[in-house]
């Protein structure tokens, strides 16, 4: 999708605008932490395997250059095609060329990260492939011509009424008059509104939440079954996958998925993990007669060199923006291309550049929840701070916070008229909001005071107080 | 191939590391060769008798269903009466495997059992396993000439047979089990991990069971004595 990341706080004002968006967010507080809390309590190894899920992760970006290519030599034993993608550009033209030639109509596709990061959809479509998303969630955002607002919820924006009327809208085959209020009854239109497809697709493309360089696999993990019914019922299998979702062997796998729904969903495990390697074997009666694997680098190998590299451990659970307040309060869509929260703060600038996206890693009140429930234990907060100096490096920071931030270095390194001039600001303050205890509206502090009122100050400062105390005053 | 060429290249680049660098491979054989396993629960850490009824209790609380049998004889009669109980067609498509032909599906005169991959008007599946996980009550299905992954998604009722000695404590257990069977780094076309039947929360974060796969998991376990005694805990289902 074409990044609109630039103009992310005019893109967080509107969110903050939207008393729709509120409501439907207000789902993820509930549901989402008290889960995950559960789950992570109930284990007690939960801990000891976020350290190994890390060092497994550490230990692969290490040698990514082998695990990659023994990967691709054991899907090629396996009968299956590796294609190398340095670009987003080559990755579309090679799923394109392959669907060519299986002379594809339709293609189903379960849910894919790497197919939005691609923009795969519209190019299909403008090459007159028609592509069907199967999760419920994408199936929902694609009706409303919509990116994800979440990388495993990707419909988490919307309330069961704005569902009701798309489907009302997209599906005129159905009576008017149907009940469809309850998620039931959505759920239920969706199943009988895919099935067709699923059996009609000539091409199913899926992600890839791990490949596997012992077997040459690739493994989905969905709840819904959408994934399957794609790479199992027509004719090719297309995965789509990045570098970095390699890992050693099973057991590694085995450890990780301990982590990845606990920390996603709350679930002790997926309902579905699937774990494929290669097309149809002879004595199989049924499967894909091709597999091929889209291997998309597209800026990742850069990442490997830098101080980003942790990000590369990311295994897209979706934990980091469960738990943000600056999630909460704007969602998805304000961060302005495909991965939100945390995790696209400091993604984002890495595979788009910090011109485009330098504004999200701003967006944090660096509380630390993200890093404290990173199953991989990303250092999230300090990856933004790295991508904040940045941007200051290179004279992208905005003329006020510039001056600003100049003007209090100038001061900090002159503590005296520093407390001289903090003291008198204080008592001028504290004077002028005696009556009210609070301003509606101050010079320079209009972007804290259009949402709030800004305190006024009572009594002294904390230095003066903390002065008084060394010397003896008050215990 | 250039594509392939560039990608390690720049990979390398980043790794400041040449191709062919012996400690970096010997790293990696050494990583693929012991397999170490990371902190396996306690919890799936137990005895036999205690794996079976955490299998039992896990698949519960993923909404599974599951009923125990003595022998295999008594399969047929389950899976009818399980189907009764649903108010569900008795009609069955099960999977190409000798060990379901060799029921005794002749005791329940009114089911009819189909052989082959699942079709689109197929209602209910039966399959077998290739092992069960006690950790989080989920089943091992490995694809294959008696065992056709549609018939896993497809129908809308997915019954599974399954022998208590086919019953493991962690998922590291079951691949060495498929390790034994299919050989070191190989693997059958598709590992279908299954616990419960498909959900989704995609609205409004409300739970419905049956988004595109089976409404309903039912598991029948056959209680052919203690685990220890399975060599391969193999018999079915690949
Ligand atoms: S950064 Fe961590 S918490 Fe966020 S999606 Fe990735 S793995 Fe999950």
């Amino acid at each position: 999708m074409r990044s609109i990341a630039h103009s992310f706080k005019d893109n967080a004002k509107a969110a903050l605008a939207d008393p729709q968006l509120r409501r439907a967010l207000d789902n993820i507080k509930t549901g989402f932490i008290t889960k995950r809390a559960a789950a992570a309590a109930r284990l007690p190894e939960f801990e000891a395997l976020r350290d190994a899920a890390r060092d497994i992760k550490n230990h692969t970006l290490d040698h990514l250059d082998l695990y990659l290519e023994r990967y691709a030599e054991n899907v090629q034993a396996g009968g299956g095609h590796v294609h190398w993608c340095a670009t987003a550009e080559d990755a579309r033209a090679a799923v394109l060329e392959i669907c060519r030639r299986a002379g594809a109509k339709t293609v189903t596709k379960g849910k894919s990260m790497i197919s939005e990061e691609i923009a795969l959809n519209d190019y299909l479509e403008a090459n007159g492939i028609t592509p069907v998303e199967t999760d419920l969630g994408e199936y929902i955002i694609q009706l409303r011509h919509e990116p994800p607002s979440h990388i495993i919820a990707p419909a988490v924006h919307l309330t069961k009424d704005a569902i009701e009327a798309d489907f009302r809208k997209a599906h005129p085959q159905f009576p008017k008059d149907r009940p469809l209020s309850e998620p039931r009854h959505l759920v239920d239109e969706a199943r009988q509104v895919l099935r067709s497809r699923f059996l009609a697709a000539d091409v199913g493309i899926t992600g890839a939440n791990f490949l596997i360089a012992e077997t040459g696999s690739s493994v989905i993990v969905t709840n819904e079954g959408n994934g399957d019914l794609t790479q199992v019922i027509p004719k090719v299998h297309i995965v789509v996958a990045s570098l970095e979702k390699v890992i050693p062997n099973l057991y590694d796998l085995s450890t990780i998925l301990r982590v990845l729904a606990r920390s996603a969903t709350g679930q002790e495990f997926t309902t579905y993990t699937t774990v494929s390697s290669g097309p149809k074997r002879p004595e199989d009666p049924d499967g894909p007669e091709e597999y091929h694997v889209i291997l998309l680098d597209n800026g990742r190998s850069r990442m490997l060199g830098g101080e980003f590299r942790e990000v590369l451990r990311c295994i897209r659970c979706g934990a980091c923006m469960n738990h943000c307040p600056v999630y909460h309060a704007i969602g998805g869509h304000a961060y302005g291309w495909v991965y939100p929260g945390p995790i696209g703060a400091v993604l984002t600038p890495g595979l788009l550049g910090v011109e485009e996206a330098g504004a999200l890693p701003n967006a944090s009140t660096f509380c630390g929840r993200c890093e404290s429930v990173c199953p991989m234990r990303i250092p999230l907060p300090k990856l933004m701070r790295h991508w904040r100096e940045r941007e200051f490096e290179r004279h992208l920071t905005p003329a006020p916070v510039r001056y600003g931030l100049a003007a209090w270095a100038f001061l900090a390194r002159r503590p005296a008229l520093y407390h001289w001039l903090l003291g008198l600001e204080m008592r001028v303050l504290g004077a002028l909001g005696r009556r009210k205890g609070r301003f509606a509206w101050l010079p320079f502090a209009g972007g804290w005071t259009r949402h709030r009122d800004f305190p006024a100050p009572q009594g002294r400062t904390f230095q003066s107080l903390w002065a008084e105390r060394k010397t003896g005053g008050a215990p | 191939m250039s594509g392939r060429d560039a990608i390690l290249g720049a990979v390398r680049r980043s790794l400041k590391r040449a191709a062919g660098d012996a400690a970096a491979l010997a790293a990696v054989e050494a990583r693929l060769d012991t397999r170490e396993r990371g902190p396996v629960p306690a919890r799936a850490q137990i005895d036999a008798k205690a794996r079976v009824d955490l299998f039992q209790a896990m698949a519960e609380e993923h909404s599974a269903t599951l009923t125990r049998v003595a022998v295999a004889q008594d399969v047929p009669g389950a899976v009818a009466t399980y189907l009764k109980k649903h108010n569900l067609p008795q009609r069955l498509r099960a999977a190409p495997d000798p060990e379901i032909d060799a029921l005794p599906w002749d005791t329940q005169s009114l089911l009819t059992v189909e052989r082959g991959r699942a079709e689109a008007s197929d209602e209910t599946s039966l399959t077998g396993a290739f092992a069960g996980i006690a950790e989080t009550g989920t089943l091992m299905l490995l694809s294959g000439e008696a065992a056709p992954t549609t018939l896993n998604f497809l129908p809308d009722t997915h019954i599974v047979m399954i022998k208590a000695s086919q019953v493991v404590g962690p998922y590291e257990d079951a691949w060495d089990l498929v390790r034994a069977k299919h050989g070191p780094g190989e693997l059958p076309r598709t590992v279908n991990f299954i616990t419960g039947p498909s959900r989704t929360a995609d609205i409004e974060q409300t739970i419905q069971l049956g988004a595109h796969g089976p409404r309903r998991l039912h598991i029948v376990l056959v209680e052919d004595g203690p685990g220890e005694e399975s060599e391969d805990g193999t018999g079915d289902g690949a």
